[in-house]
């Protein structure tokens, strides 16, 4: 009690004379730098889900071949979810003479509930987001149907027994897939108009959706209530199944953004050990005194406990404040080219936050601070006795453990917290080592080197294990900002590389056995390389292992689902470049035996196929068997033509098949398009240049938002730099003093202050650089798949901000110590 | 009249590189309750290393030390504390005030370890009394040699001690504030009946004392006070 009383007197009064600011600073930037990147990372994952979630145009979609019945829309209307409905049905539409077949989408007034339909004012326009849909009267005409039936904005069309307006071209709908439903080019119209087109009517191919969104809870709500209860013509897709690549960009987004999470802590846990060793060193002298007073061993320690308690909180309450307001400011910054309304993060950034630079506290600062309580009473007369330096493994063992519960809540992955750790421990080993060999390196060189480098490298020498202990801080420090900055670049640039350059842009589909060499031969003499034609056939799964694929059970519903639906079947000689076995084998070149199957990895594991399951699958009037001999991966980012199940050459002859394809067309060479909807009206082109154009969307938030948590990142950074420069400072007031006592100038003092940081600065610039290639190398190829490419640049960047760096924060730290006058320093040495 | 300080055939020997060095060598006296008290000898010669065992802040290789009737070397380091806390004030050569907290608080310091109720009233009177009543506010770094010994002065007189010791404590002063600072300790020895242990270089300084006792080598050389 007494104790606490003290600590709490004594802590106003410590705080008042900026004894604790540098600790108090570092845990509140510290909780700041947590709380914003929790806070941006909570609210941006959240966006790009959102993003994600566009490609339904929703957060839920119920699709179903009948109406979807009402009880279900006031279901949702019960759990305050928007709803909008929509009706997509094949129908061929006219324009004077000439027609095509057009996907009608017709849609209700809230159409999309997520995402934005955006249309252009004329062909190859330019496009803008539109709110609503359009009037009675008028329809959104996708750009490929304009071109097949020689139509433009303003012109009328014949949709059934309606006339309507072209209003504008369709550039893109969330909701455009690459599905084989929707091959035709879409034309969108008010819902309400379709009655009285005539177009639907007993025994018509429509597709019925009731679109749901809403909040988050009640969106799953909504889900648990309908899971159980919808007829099985019913079927939902929720966000998760929606798109996979969609979701594989939204998941390497998380990734990026708890990257940078994990280098905001562990910088911020560098600047509170450093902070807190300086802390509890300047503190060694009141403790001896307090002691040689009469203060017992638990009253130094309860009052050492206290105070850290009530400085944790300070700061967690200051950085709290600070790391919103951040948040705020830049979620604002960001609201522009986020398109929109950010979602709110809630609470529990700041409380994690908190709870984070809290256990960082205790992990690095609670080990020095019990340890002052053996400091002896002895020192206020013999001012080289110190307390014992804590047990080397409780302080390991309690900052690696505070450490690696952070990294483990912001990671979630053990693989990577592994990488994560070991990268951490095997660098700070190799600079604390790298460290003592410049120290000693340097101690033999000074005796060839002028005054000033001299005491710079004598510095260097004496300080010995401070020495190493600094170049491991500012190394460290150094690696996380090079892998944010050119390691993140470099990653950003090889992911979009995997999209952009080679990826296709078009699909063509639809295509008849005999059409391949004409369409061929529009491209040669447009100068493009022919495309290479997949064979698609349609199919239908009759039974797996001689068991009917109605009677079999399946691990889940998607299982069930591709069992059950018409399934797309190719074949192929020779495995695909974006696909990758990983169980059984290829069949062999040449092969034409008794018809195999290659099945997708997540297929297989959601129907619960394995290798040497038997598929029978019914053809055109005809059973066709084949075994399962292999198991894939498919990189869907690649944009090439894949399917779940492809069979071996020969098993399909004879049926009736089409061809797809896929290619990369530049802008300049779009017309040649138009020229092939004429000429082949039957082939459907779709354009990937807008999924692709979703994609990248995702992609640029992501880096977007890195860029933005880079801001706190780097502050930490510098905090840990000052750190380590203050911790010495006292030290060095004197020893400046006393060089220019002896007739230094202060110039002289001064560039030998500068050599011994350039000197700090360049080792751990070296080893940091060595670092941060490992790490690069180690994140590209095991977390992002990305193969990795050396960056030369890196060890110029290191070496050369680790100089800077170094330099210029050790400036500034230092010029106060350096222009002390001496006679101050010297005299008021003793207080 | 009562011993308040015994040192029994006290020895210090520490290691050293060169092998075992021994500091203090089979120093005994008895010091009287009240008597002031200098402890002399060139550098090296244990002053400071007897004055660290005599207040508990080490314990001696061999021998032991009675502090009005305690033996410290069958204390803990936590119980030698409380008998500071209880019977021991300190002035040191360098000042050591906390450099946090201001004049009073510094006085108060000990008040409040020692659990004093009126910790603030006392320490206000005795800053007073050593003259600095309009410095009460200032931090060390605002005060100047002499005033930051006042202040260490009034810390150690201020939980009226059983025994004060000084280290040098004019040693960072110049002359004529040196004199003064020996005055106010001297008269406030006599106003609290405290037991003085002095250790200082200054012959003249260690005349003024009762009993003056030469340290050499580790050997006390001269006693004043020893009977015969």
């Amino acid at each position: 009690m007494k104790a606490i009383l003290f600590a709490l007197r004594s802590f106003g009064r410590e705080l008042r004379s900026g004894e604790m600011i540098v600790l108090l600073a570092a845990v509140s930037l510290a909780v700041a730098a947590l709380t914003a990147v929790g806070f941006l990372t909570d609210r941006i994952g959240k966006a790009v889900a959102r993003q994600a979630n566009e490609v339904l145009a929703a957060d839920l979609r119920l699709r179903s071949q009948a109406p979807v019945p009402d009880e279900w829309r006031e279901l949702a209307a019960a759990h305050a979810l928007e709803t909008a409905d929509t009706m997509s049905f094949p129908s061929v539409v006219f324009h004077g003479d000439d027609n095509a077949l057009s996907s009608i989408l017709a849609v209700t007034d809230n159409y999309p509930l997520r995402g934005a339909v955006r249309t252009a004012g004329a062909m190859f326009g330019e496009q803008r987001a539109v709110d609503g849909i359009p009037a009675r009267g008028e329809a959104w005409a996708d750009g490929a149907l304009l071109a097949r039936i020689g139509a433009d904005v303003g012109d009328v069309l014949e949709v059934g027994e309606l006339r309507l307006r072209v209003a504008a071209v369709l550039t893109y709908r969330p909701d455009q897939s690459i599905g084989f439903a929707s091959l035709a080019p879409t034309l969108i119209m008010n819902r309400d108009e379709v009655a009285a087109s005539g177009l639907v009517g007993e025994g018509s191919r429509v597709r019925y959706a009731l679109l749901v969104a809403g909040d988050e809870a009640d969106v799953a709500a909504f889900n648990a209530a309908v899971a159980d209860q919808l007829p099985d013509e019913i079927r939902v897709r929720s966000q998760e199944e929606s798109s996979e690549r969609a979701y594989s960009a939204a998941d390497r987004a998380q990734r990026f953004l708890s990257l940078t999470a994990v280098i905001a802590l562990l910088l911020s846990a560098v600047a509170i050990a450093m902070s807190a060793r300086r802390f509890a060193q300047r503190r060694m002298d009141t403790v001896a005194l307090m002691k040689s007073l009469g203060a017992t061993q638990r009253f130094v320690i309860s009052v050492s406990l206290v105070q850290l308690l009530i400085l944790g909180i300070l700061g967690a309450a200051i950085g709290s404040v600070v790391g919103f307001a951040a948040e705020e400011l830049i979620a604002r910054i960001l609201a522009d080219l986020l398109a929109g309304d950010l979602p709110d993060a809630g609470l529990r950034p700041v409380i994690l936050g908190c709870g984070s630079a809290l256990v960082l506290l205790v992990g690095f600062a609670l080990p020095s601070m019990i340890e002052l309580r053996n400091t002896p009473p002895l020192r206020v007369l013999r001012y080289d006795e110190m307390p014992p330096a804590p047990s080397r493994v409780l302080v390991g063992a309690l900052s690696l453990a505070a450490v690696a519960a952070l990294l483990y809540r912001s990671v979630g992955d053990p693989r990577m917290l592994v990488i994560m750790i070991g990268g951490i421990i095997v660098i700070a080993g190799a600079l604390y080592l790298a460290g003592r060999g410049l120290v000693a390196l340097l101690g033999r060189a000074r005796s060839g080197v002028g005054v000033a480098w001299r005491y710079g490298l004598a510095n260097v020498s004496r300080r010995g294990r401070d020495s190493a202990v600094q170049v491991v801080a500012f190394g460290l420090g150094i690696t996380v900002l090079l892998l944010l900055t050119l390691v993140r670049t470099d990653l950003l640039e090889g992911w979009r590389a995997t999209l952009d350059d080679k990826a296709p842009n078009h699909f063509l589909i639809n295509i008849q056995p005999h059409e391949r060499d004409a369409v061929a031969g529009l491209f040669t003499q447009n100068d493009l390389e022919a495309p290479a034609f997949t064979p698609l056939v349609r199919a239908r799964m009759l039974a797996i292992n001689g068991e009917s694929v109605k009677e079999r059970s399946y691990p889940n519903r998607d299982g069930e689902w591709l069992a059950n639906r018409e399934a797309n079947l190719s074949w192929a000689a020779a495995l695909s470049d974006s696909n990758e076995i990983v169980d059984g084998a290829w069949w062999p070149a040449g092969y034409s035996g008794t018809p195999l199957a290659s099945i997708e990895e997540e297929a297989a594991s959601n129907a619960g196929l394995t290798i040497g399951d038997v598929l029978t699958f019914f053809v055109a009037g005809r059973e066709v068997e084949a075994e399962i001999a292999s198991i894939r991966k498919i990189n869907w980012d690649s944009f090439q033509p894949n399917f779940f199940i492809v069979l071996s050459p020969g098993a399909l002859d004879g049926m009736p098949t089409t061809f797809i394809s896929s290619m990369r067309i530049e802008a300049d060479k779009q017309p040649l398009l138009i020229d092939l909807m004429r000429r082949h009206p039957a082939v459907s082109v779709i354009d990937l240049g807008a999924i692709l154009e979703q994609v990248r969307g995702i992609i640029d938030k992501a880096s977007l938002a890195v860029q933005a948590v880079f801001v706190f990142t780097l502050a930490a950074g510098i905090a840990v730099l000052f750190a380590a420069v203050q911790s010495t400072i006292d030290e060095r007031r004197f020893e400046s003093a006393m060089l220019r006592a002896l007739g230094a100038r202060r110039r002289t003092v001064f560039a030998g202050v500068m050599t011994e940081f350039a000197a700090l600065g360049a080792a751990a610039g070296v080893l940091a650089s060595a670092g941060a290639s490992v790490l690069a190398a180690l994140v590209a190829t095991r977390l992002f798949e990305l193969p990795y490419t050396f960056n030369p640049l890196i060890w110029f960047a290191g070496v050369g901000a680790g100089i800077l760096v170094v330099c210029i924060s050790g400036f500034f730290a230092a010029r106060g110590a350096v222009n002390a006058v001496p006679v101050d320093v010297l005299r008021g040495l003793p207080t | 009249m009562k011993s308040v300080l015994r040192a029994h055939r006290l020895s210090k020997e520490v290691s050293s590189p060169e092998g075992s060095l021994t500091i203090l060598d089979d120093v005994s006296f008895d010091i009287d309750a009240g008597a002031s008290i200098a402890v002399v000898g060139p550098s090296g010669a244990g002053k400071s290393t007897l004055l660290a065992l005599l207040a508990g802040l080490d314990l001696p290789t061999r021998g032991h030390v009675e502090l009005d009737g305690t033996n410290l070397s069958e204390l803990d380091e936590d119980g030698r504390a409380l008998v500071r806390a209880e019977k021991v004030g300190f002035v040191f050569q360098s000042f050591h005030l906390v450099p946090a907290l201001n004049a009073l608080e510094n006085v108060m310091l000990p008040l409040e370890l020692a659990g004093h109720a009126s910790a603030r009233r006392v320490a206000t009177s005795i800053v007073d009394e050593v003259g600095l009543a309009e410095r009460r506010s200032h931090y060390p770094a605002q005060l100047s040699g002499g005033e930051k010994q006042r202040v260490a002065i009034a810390r150690a007189f201020a939980t009226e001690p059983a025994v004060l010791f000084a280290d040098e404590p004019t040693g960072n002063l110049d002359s004529r504030t040196g004199a003064n600072i020996m005055q106010l300790m001297f008269d406030l020895n006599r106003a609290s009946r405290t037991t003085l242990v002095l250790v200082t270089h200054d012959l003249a300084l260690a005349e003024r004392c009762d009993r003056v006792l030469e340290l050499d080598v580790g050997r006390l050389v001269s006693d004043s006070g020893a009977p015969g």
